[in-house]
């Protein structure tokens, strides 16, 4: 439920309980990530180290990037389930340009575009072949994952030139993803929020049909959206493939199912038409300093995995039990 | 009725048509042994793929199947080698293990009324935790030989597996088509709100089919140990995800209230048969896969144009 529809006896409610019930979500995750960090931290002081906090955020921004495109589809009322093997083919295609001489600047201008042309398909089948997001993006995923690996045979890319390295580049002293990762939550908050096209897609995910009636082009939205999402997912290669000095023609496992958690723990509901962006950045942040808090406090790295997911799983059954009250209280 | 029957229509040419085109590219294709070792191949994902399509028509998705298969897998070994419990019983408990994992997603989507999508996303992660947690990348082998006559052995000159296969099939077709059970299952699928109201025990119903995915999984995995005579925390990695595109491929709605396990069987052939035959044709295991999505993109366009409203 976005602040402009929530029902009217919440405009008695004082500023902070409105600030509450418009970014609830988003404020559980920061107290969540605080809390992390304070007991981890008494536990092991050295995870408050400016390095270590570098990393634990620099390491996943594009995570959170690729999240901020994820949850404009998902608040449209789709799902991308090929995203992952898409960021793994855009970073080939980068790499592949840094080193075969061409300009740098293209190599990092390079997977946008690509990623836009492929949605643009992937917009298409959805809007105008009618075929449902996840069964579409399901055969994209099939076809990104097979096709990366015929082409490249499995193949590593070495010899990146150093100035191709976007990732390592620092700004007062805090490494350029996190600047980006910054920089386009904030851009796509404003503009989810205040944007009449950014409110269009909370409309086609809310209800449809409404939308339609209110005049909203359903089909070109759709493949505007998927559009953007490739660009975003475009960007997020960049500060993905520039971190290291190789580029392998994998990416890690079920990246496209984190970056889904991420945007859907952020308060994006599955059911399209509520959730902000900030959200899925800071539970982008939060899988991150849950990782890291792992290594600090010598969890064995095996049950890593298993410790994520249970996190994972009370954090959504949580937000449910808050959203199941919130529910019964705006009904009566 | 006519629409599925139009969808399965267009499955059945196009698995002919590929079968015809596959087999024109090498006599291996066509020839008994082939054609059953197919089969062997496919039961794993195909059990999995069968209650799926329970479960997609009732409007959910489980994709924590691969994860559960995992984990089984993983306690099999356990059970038999670590804990030192006879094989059978140890295949016993893990059938349990997955059945019960099954029944926490249903705990989880019907108690908390989480969606399916992120419940079993998040037990996804899970469940495969516990597996790496548990096995610390330690493999299990050695296991005793009639173990192997369930993934590798023959009964009736017919692979072991693909009898099994055909048993969950043909109950799951029967149930689904022409018991009160599946008449509720598509009730669900298509008006969960309506199914409520009747007086069906939505919930209910809904737990007892995530609880047989997670049971499908577990037999998933005890055959997937004895054909590859090993066990691994990373098996069935990424099955949810053929299972899913075998099922829709059959003519499932996404959106659920409409499908057939006949369809996911065919859906499951052509997949099989693309596979394999375009191997035989030389071509390697990762131009299938890109053939595949192309296939499943191709299959559901087709049948949208015959019914303009598609697969809603």
């Amino acid at each position: 439920m976005t602040a402009e529809d929530a029902p009217p006896f919440r405009a008695r409610r004082s500023g902070l309980a409105r600030l509450f019930s418009a970014y609830g979500q988003e404020i559980v995750i920061a107290c969540a990530i605080l809390v992390l960090f304070a007991v981890v931290s008494t536990i092991n002081p050295r995870f408050l180290g400016a390095n270590n906090l570098n990393t634990i955020v620099s390491g996943n921004a594009y995570i959170a990037v690729a999240a901020i495109g994820m949850s404009m589809i998902i608040i449209t009322g789709h799902i991308d389930v090929s995203v992952g093997a898409l960021i793994g083919v855009l970073a080939t295609i980068s790499g592949t340009l840094a080193v075969s001489g061409y300009p740098i600047w293209f190599a990092w201008i390079a997977p946008v575009f690509v990623g836009m042309a492929v949605n643009a398909v992937v917009g298409v089948l959805v809007a105008y072949g009618r075929i449902p997001s996840i069964v579409v993006t399901l055969g994209m995923l099939s076809i990104l994952r097979g096709g990366l690996v015929s082409v490249t045979g499995g193949a590593w890319i070495n010899n990146l030139p150093p100035e191709y390295q976007l990732a390592q580049q620092r700004l007062f002293d805090i490494p350029a993803p996190v600047w980006f990762m910054i920089l386009f939550t904030v851009l796509a908050a404003l503009w989810m929020r205040h944007s009449a096209f950014g409110r269009s897609l909370y409309a086609i995910g809310g209800n449809a049909e409404a939308a339609r009636a209110a005049g909203i082009p359903i089909e070109r939205r759709t493949v505007q959206v998927f559009m953007i999402h490739g660009a975003i997912a475009g960007l997020a290669t960049v500060l993905f493939a520039t971190q290291l000095k190789i580029i392998q023609s994998t990416v890690p496992p079920n990246l496209e199912l984190t970056i889904i958690t991420a945007s859907v723990i952020g308060g994006v509901s599955i059911l399209g038409g509520t959730g902000t962006v900030i959200g899925s950045t800071l539970a982008a942040i939060l899988f991150s300093t849950i990782g890291a808090a792992m290594i600090f406090i010598n969890v064995s790295p095996y049950w890593l995995r298993a410790v994520i997911g249970l996190l994972i799983l009370i954090t959504v059954l949580v937000d449910m039990a808050r959203r199941n009250r919130e529910m019964r209280m705006a009904r009566r | 009725m006519r629409k599925l029957l139009r969808h399965e229509t267009i499955l059945a040419v196009l698995v002919v048509l590929a079968l015809i085109v596959l087999a024109s590219q090498s006599d291996k294709f066509f020839t008994l042994d082939n054609i059953l070792n197919q089969g062997r191949l496919m039961t794993e994902v195909g059990l999995i793929a069968v209650i799926m399509t329970f479960v997609i028509v009732t409007g959910g998705i489980d994709l924590s199947v691969g994860s559960i298969l995992g984990l089984v897998a993983i306690l099999i070994g356990v059970f038999w080698k670590n804990m030192g419990l006879p094989l059978p019983m140890a295949i016993g408990l893990g059938l349990v293990v997955g059945t019960f994992a099954g029944f926490i997603n249903g705990i989880i989507i019907t108690r908390f009324r989480v969606p399916p999508l992120i419940a079993t996303l998040g037990t996804l992660a899970l469940y495969r935790g516990i597996a790496e947690g548990i096995s610390e990348a330690r493999s299990v082998r050695g296991y005793p030989d009639w173990f192997f006559v369930l993934g590798q052995g023959q009964v009736l000159g017919v692979p072991t597996q693909l009898w099994l296969f055909g048993i969950v099939a043909v109950i799951a077709a029967i149930v689904l088509g022409y018991t009160t059970w599946g008449r509720a299952t598509y009730a669900i699928g298509s008006n969960e709100t309506a199914a409520r109201f009747s007086g069906l025990r939505v919930d209910w119903i809904k737990i007892a089919i995530y609880s047989s995915s997670g049971f499908a999984a577990a037999l998933a995995a005890a055959i997937f140990v004895s054909r590859v005579s090993t066990t691994r925390s990373d098996m069935g990695a990424g099955v949810e995800l053929d299972a899913i595109t075998a099922v829709v491929l059959g003519g499932t709605s996404i959106f659920g209230g409409r499908g057939t396990i006949v369809g996911t069987v065919l859906g499951l052939i052509l997949i099989q048969a693309l596979k394999n035959g375009l191997s035989l044709a030389g071509v390697k295991s990762d131009g299938t896969i890109v053939l595949i999505g192309a296939v499943l993109i191709l299959t559901i366009l087709i049948s949208n144009l015959f019914h303009r409203n598609g697969n809603r």
